[in-house]
């Protein structure tokens, strides 16, 4: 064998031509641009699963004859240039028919010109900078805006408090959030103040100081925008070491702070928190409860679903839809078409449409409350805060 | 010959042979792989700008890890000109980046190219920090950490239109370096490259014999910057969008990583290294998404441990030995 090297690379070759399936006429290609490396790959990790679950449960969907091949590629993180490298390569080397996943915004808007001039039917998964929506007219988003859901807690806020204090984290979406809470607040209530606000960096993981600043301020409710993940514990360590709790101060934000994957890590601290998002993994519906027990019969008894992989799961639902409606043979405005159109009364998360204007996601944002179930902390929905609604700022800047 | 520096790509003002190799491999690249362009318009940019780190790094022997600072300067100057003032033309745009990094690099390289070792480096890694957290408040500008969108850039001279599959991205950053590559080379070769090669190897000689060490320093870190600045501009251009890792310090790792793994000092080091790495890069992503950083780690712990002066550092060597087993 040491003789023949370029016999071992014919076998390589054999073996991997073998294991590529060959691409019939109704073959549907998914590029998929996600996050797998790098510090921050939960969300590309759950959107991942979440997509090789949907379709192991679904292959029977298909029409006779069709299948779907996914091709995944690995962004790494926020990076602009090289997802649009990569989508760039889906198209025109894999001659995909659909792209989707897309966790970091920025990745969104470098692909955005992409979509438009290759016309390729692009689904974000995440994405949530309120705008990447309406960059590209190939655009769906099945994930969320984020002014929505800070701007639904502010709503609620002005209902029930007078004097709010701000904390958000220092970037886009901190800034985001913190004028869509406050333009709701200032709405719901002319008589309500913000007693003081504070930009907390993004690399910090101690929070004492500025909730104790906050705290100082004497509000009735604090609200907190970071970035989904562990800083929500770090959040939480800092309210509880204050007694925040104590005090009579309400820890108000949004799903971020209490995220379904984190509470397990955040002790008794987080009972009694609210907060507005449009997706918790306690919610009581018989989809959710049909995709929770899917997800952890294939993943583990102990792993948890991100919202993410709602996102991913339904955008799973609106792509085999597209591609059933047309019989696997995909035309790109044809498919927009389809998706934009596309509702569903059993998502995980509720009923969901997409917005034929904006082909932003419609759907419920619900008021939640941190209870202990079974001896687990949950977010217990509590309401429906805003019904079937689009992102106000998509809604206000759509043309 | 001294085994760390090499002086043989440098021996000649002529044009060797060899030397044409890197240029005659991207032509013929984009032929034989038209559907890898993109790819191949990204690696070109990273040459231009790892040519810039090793002009600071291997020839001045300034070690900096804030290179990167110039690159999203470059890129960011681009991107405003087209996106808020409509200046949409790429060879403007290209100059005008150059020249704000190179002012940039001259403004900081005065203060900070006093100092040396550990303390060069850490101000040029909290210049770096202070560009990025500037481009990451001034959203109005730069969109923040969204990136900056709404960047559209008219065809080159008024003909060449910015394509799906990148073929005038990839002609046009080869362009580009190929006339930086000719600056850099004349440059080196002059009697200031040798000043620079001096500096490097024997500080207290040089001012000793009168040689003006800090102004050269100074001259030659702006170059740099500027060249950064250049490479900068180019990924705006063939993305149409600029993200803050353009400015992060991931990106000033990462280069000074191809650099090494190409050869330091070299200035084909630049080329090899990093296309060696986007391409491994590449290739193992695609066959591993998830655990392709493993494959990067193993060839670089390869690098090091078995080819001290990088790929280029194991064919000098290779062929010294040869050279030495023909004369017996």
């Amino acid at each position: 064998m040491h003789k023949h090297p370029a016999l071992i690379g014919l076998m390589f070759t054999a073996v991997w031509l073998a294991t590529s399936a060959p691409a019939s006429a109704q073959t549907v290609k998914l590029g998929v641009v996600t996050t797998l490396t790098g510090s921050n790959s939960l969300l590309g990790e759950h959107m991942d699963k979440a997509i090789r679950l949907y379709m192991e449960m679904h292959k029977s969907d298909l029409p006779p004859g069709v299948n779907v091949q996914v091709i995944t590629r690995d962004d790494g993180g926020p990076s602009p240039d090289k997802s649009k490298q990569l989508a760039q390569e889906l198209i025109v080397r894999e001659k995909i028919d659909i792209l989707t996943g897309i966790v970091w915004s920025p990745n969104g808007a470098a692909i955005a010109p992409l979509a438009t001039e290759a016309k390729i039917p692009t689904v974000l998964m995440q994405a949530g900078a309120s705008a990447n929506v309406t960059m590209s007219p190939y655009f769906v988003r099945f994930s969320f805006g984020t002014w929505s859901a800070p701007y639904y807690m502010g709503a609620y806020a002005a209902k029930h408090y007078k004097k709010v204090y701000i904390a958000v984290s220092d970037y886009a979406p901190g800034a985001d959030s913190e004028a869509a809470f406050e333009k709701a607040f200032k709405e719901g209530n002319s008589d309500g103040t913000i007693v003081g606000r504070v930009r907390m960096p993004l690399a910090t993981a101690d929070f004492v100081p500025f909730l104790q600043r906050a705290r100082d301020a004497n509000p009735e409710a604090i609200f907190v925008f970071v970035p989904a993940g562990k800083l929500g514990a770090s959040i939480m360590k800092a309210f509880g070491d204050l007694g925040l709790d104590k005090a009579g101060i309400k820890l108000i934000g949004t799903g971020d702070i209490t995220a379904d994957e984190e509470l397990p890590t955040m002790g008794n601290t987080p009972l009694g928190v609210i907060t507005v998002s449009h997706y918790s993994g306690n919610g009581d519906r018989p989809a959710n409860k049909a995709f929770y027990a899917a997800w952890k019969k294939a993943y583990g008894e102990n792993s948890i679903p991100s919202f993410t992989a709602v996102h991913a799961w339904d955008a799973m639902g609106g792509i085999y839809h597209a591609i059933r409606e047309q019989k696997g043979k995909l035309d790109p405005d044809r498919t927009i078409e389809l998706l934009r159109n596309y509702k569903t009364d059993d998502s995980p998360r509720g009923p969901i449409a997409i917005d034929p204007r904006t082909r932003d996601i419609r759907q419920n944002e619900y008021l939640r409350e941190v209870k202990s179930v079974d001896g687990k902390l949950v977010n217990v929905e509590l309401e429906v805060v805003g019904k079937m609604v689009v992102d106000p700022w998509v809604e206000a800047n759509t043309k | 010959m001294h085994p760390h520096i090499s002086t043989f790509y440098l021996a000649s003002v002529r044009v060797r042979a060899a030397e044409l190799l890197p240029w005659i491999v991207a032509l013929a690249a984009f032929f034989l792989f038209p559907d890898f362009l993109s790819l191949g318009a990204r690696i070109l940019i990273y040459i231009l700008l790892v040519l810039s780190l090793d002009l600071v790094i291997g020839y001045a022997g300034i070690v900096t890890l804030g290179h990167a600072a110039f690159f999203g300067i470059g890129a960011y100057t681009a991107g405003i000109l087209s996106a808020h003032f409509g200046i949409k033309d790429p060879l403007l745009q290209l100059a005008a980046a150059g020249t704000v990094a190179c002012l940039v690099g001259f403004g900081t390289g005065l203060y900070v190219l006093r100092t040396s070792g550990l303390t060069l480096i850490m101000l040029t890694l909290a210049i770096s920090a202070l560009c990025l957290e500037v481009a990451n408040k001034a959203t109005s500008w730069t969109g923040g950490a969204d990136g900056l969108s709404g960047v559209t850039i008219a065809p080159i001279l008024g003909y060449f239109r910015f394509d799906l599959w990148g073929k005038t991205a990839y002609l046009y950053s080869l362009a580009v370096l190929f006339v930086v590559w000719w600056l850099v080379r004349t440059l080196l070769n002059s009697p200031f490259g040798a000043s620079l090669a001096g500096i490097r190897d024997n500080r207290t000689r040089m001012e000793g014999i009168g040689a003006l060490v800090n102004r050269r320093l100074v001259q030659v870190y702006s170059i740099s910057a500027g060249i950064a600045g250049l490479a900068g501009a180019l990924l705006t251009q063939t993305n149409q969008f600029v993200g803050l890792n353009a400015l992060g310090f991931e990106l000033s790792g990462e280069i000074l990583v191809m650099l090494v793994l190409g050869g330091v000092g070299r200035l084909y080091g630049a080329f090899i290294g990093t296309a060696a790495y986007l391409i491994a890069q590449d290739q193992l992503a695609k066959k591993f998404p998830e655990d392709w950083y493993l494959g990067v780690g193993i060839l670089l712990v390869g690098v090091t441990m078995f080819a001290r002066g990088g790929l280029l550092g194991a064919l000098d060597s290779l062929t010294a030995r040869l050279r030495r087993a023909l004369k017996l």
